[in-house]
């Protein structure tokens, strides 16, 4: 029996085949949609650069060779041209992706779990904690993001971590919302009123029972939420807020790129062309991903 | 028993208006007051000690204590943000420590670019990002909805500053179609000065008022492109928003009853369906508007625009904080304002809201 015809048994055996089986569905559904596709390979290979780009980058990404400074693209082995301190831009690029990477990682890490905490919190146990923490949570939605971002790096001090920080405590806000409207439907479901004559106390109920009820539309909020981390991350980054020289981020990079603009036009639209490229697949990522995980809401 | 307590008796509709306004204001002063608690606590936590950066560091002791006295600084942490609440409800937010001039005053002149910029977008935005969506919406899965859904996707993929540098790029400095980064050319810019009263301090408005043609030509040429790029991503959540709203209004019943009546498919489309999809597009359109004032922050550093973004981020390089955080609270007040003031259309188009 190969692997295709074990997922695709009618009468599955196990748990796990049926389960393997439900996602083996979702998964075909997914490949149909060519420009979730897209979305996928481009987030892949956006890990791999990470992971291999000692390996990739032909030069170092910090050493400056003044000689070979702002190389138009396709010269002397720089296929996307040198910045101003002789740099090659496909190398730093390259290196940027781990920088890029850390960031949208450690903001999924942070923002999603305390928005999950917050919203099960208050739609579990409802009355006056539901309104103290939904009020604050209506509070963090009123601030625009970016601005209440750039507040706290200027208090804060630039570099990643505040930079992380700052998007962090301006992105959990939306998942508290969510992650409320999903405790509030299963709450007063059976099942629950089951654990709880069990005697399992209200902890025990959120952590292991609602939690993992409210985790797809928050994985789903997640992939969607990534583009936008990353854009906010490359502004701060540009506005000399986020990452600081001479490391490869890839907002610094654009930043650097201004001065020079209309003569050597690649070294601001290089780095540029990557955000843009890793954002969109981000996106075109998440868009598939709500269209197999959440029928509801795909548009159809 | 007062007749508020007849349960068959039904609330007149001003009545009904009233306590709506009523609660919404409310909700306003609350999330208004949410908002200067953090920017208060944001103050109060800065390394950089506001009674020095007023004197500088060779302040003798007795300054430092009548400057302390003088901002409050020696009252309880809650009178203080008592104090902070009033000064910002009658319109003092501090004075810019790199000018010395009151922070309100001051965004007072920037604002007025802003909100030219942010208008003219969400415009643009609107007119365009509206038939995309419908068009898309009336014919899903077919090309155009692909090309939609992709054009839109990229709005929200594209770094906003990034797009700005590349709009310079190509449509300035290699095409030259548009006018540079500021609101006007240097030489019209000192002549706005002298012979163009500032009626609203927009550009566009004032020259048009004043009757100084060329002017205005000159300010459109610099408007068109920041105003089109942030256009561009407003189209890309309006049209998106659109599609959506029209798709589940096309499945209604009432939509089959016109189209079986044998009415034509541009009236179902634009006349029946349009009416209901109106009402949610309110709130996109006014959340758009407020993501662009946002946008604008990034967006005027580019463009040397002189607007509210620009005032903020110059402010933040110098550890200006009374003037970063009173600009904060103004955007976060607009941002509010527009909110609950959409919400407050909503209630009042959709007659089930009520």
């Amino acid at each position: 029996m190969t692997l295709t015809e074990w997922l695709r048994d009618p009468n599955p055996s196990s748990r796990l085949q049926s389960r393997m089986a439900q996602s083996y569905l979702s998964w075909l559904r997914f490949r149909r949609n060519k420009l979730a596709m897209i979305g996928l390979l481009i987030s892949v290979a956006l890990v791999l650069m990470a992971i291999f780009a000692p390996l990739l980058a032909p030069y170092d990404p910090i050493t400056q060779t003044l000689a070979e400074r702002l190389q138009p693209p396709l010269t002397h082995g720089h296929w996307l041209g040198t910045d101003d301190f002789g740099r090659d831009i496909w190398t730093r690029i390259l290196y940027g992706s781990r920088i890029t990477l850390y960031i949208v990682l450690l903001v999924i890490l942070t923002a999603p779990v305390a928005g999950l905490i917050i919203g099960t919190v208050a739609g579990y146990f409802g009355g006056w904690v539901d309104q103290i923490l939904m009020r604050i949570t209506d509070i963090f939605l009123a601030f625009p993001k970016l601005i209440l971002a750039l507040a706290l790096v200027a208090v804060l001090g630039p570099g990643m971590v505040n930079a992380v920080l700052a998007i962090a405590l301006t992105s959990w806000p939306p998942y508290a919302r969510v992650a409320r409207a999903e405790t509030l439907t299963v709450r007063n479901s059976d099942y629950i009123a089951a654990v709880k004559l069990q005697g399992a106390g209200a902890l025990r109920v959120i952590w292991g029972h609602v939690m993992p009820m409210c985790l797809p539309s928050v994985i789903i909020r997640v992939t969607l939420d990534m583009a936008g981390v990353i854009l906010t991350a490359a502004g701060l980054g540009f506005l000399g807020l986020g990452v600081q020289p001479p490391q490869p981020e890839w907002g610094l990079m654009i930043s650097a790129g201004r001065k020079f603009l209309f003569e050597q036009w690649w070294v601001a639209t290089m780095p540029g062309l990557a955000i843009f490229i890793v954002s969109l697949g981000f996106n075109l990522l998440g868009d598939g991903l709500r269209d197999v995980l959440d029928p509801r809401s795909s548009g159809k | 028993m007062t007749s508020a307590d007849l349960p068959d008796a039904p609330p007149s509709h001003l009545g009904r208006l009233l306590r709506q306004v009523g609660k919404t204001i409310f909700t306003l002063l609350i999330t208004f007051i949410g908002l200067l608690a953090v920017t208060f606590f944001i103050s109060r936590v800065v390394p950089t000690d506001p009674v020095l950066s007023i004197l500088g560091e060779r302040a003798t002791e007795a300054q430092i204590e009548a400057t302390r006295t003088k901002l409050g600084l020696d009252r309880p942490m809650f009178t203080q943000f008592g104090i902070y609440v009033w000064d910002a409800l009658h319109g003092d937010l501090g004075t810019s420590i790199r000018t010395k001039t009151p922070v309100l005053a001051e965004i007072a002149r920037y604002f007025p670019a802003t909100l030219e910029l942010a208008t003219l977008a969400t415009i643009l935005g609107t007119l365009v990002g509206v038939p995309a969506g419908v068009l898309a919406a009336t014919k899903p899965g077919s090309i155009m909805d692909q090309v939609v859904r992709l054009v839109g996707l990229m709005g929200y993929s594209m770094p906003v500053f990034w797009l700005g540098l590349m709009g310079l790029l190509i449509f300035y400095g290699k095409l030259g179609w548009v006018g540079g980064p500021g609101r006007l050319d240097a030489a019209f810019d000192m002549m706005m000065q002298f012979q163009v009263t500032q009626y609203t301090g927009m550009v566009l408005i004032d020259t048009a008022l004043s009757g100084n043609w060329d002017m205005f030509a000159n300010a459109v040429s610099h408007i068109i492109l920041p105003a089109s790029l942030l256009g561009y991503l407003s189209m890309a959540y309006i049209s998106r928003m659109t599609r959506s709203f029209m798709m589940n209004e096309l499945g209604q019943e009432y939509i089959t009853t016109a189209r079986v009546k044998g009415m034509p498919e541009r009236r179902v489309i634009w006349v029946h369906a349009m009416k209901n999809v109106m009402v949610p597009l309110i709130t996109v359109v006014a959340l758009s508007y407020s993501f662009l004032l946002e946008g604008a922050v990034l967006t005027e550093t580019i463009f040397a625009w002189p607007g509210l973004g620009r005032y903020i981020t110059d402010a933040l390089l110098v550890a200006d904080m009374p003037a970063v955080l009173g600009g904060t609270i103004v955007v976060g007040a607009v941002y509010i304002g527009i909110n609950m003031f959409s919400d407050l259309l909503y209630r009042l188009a959709d007659p089930r809201a009520k």
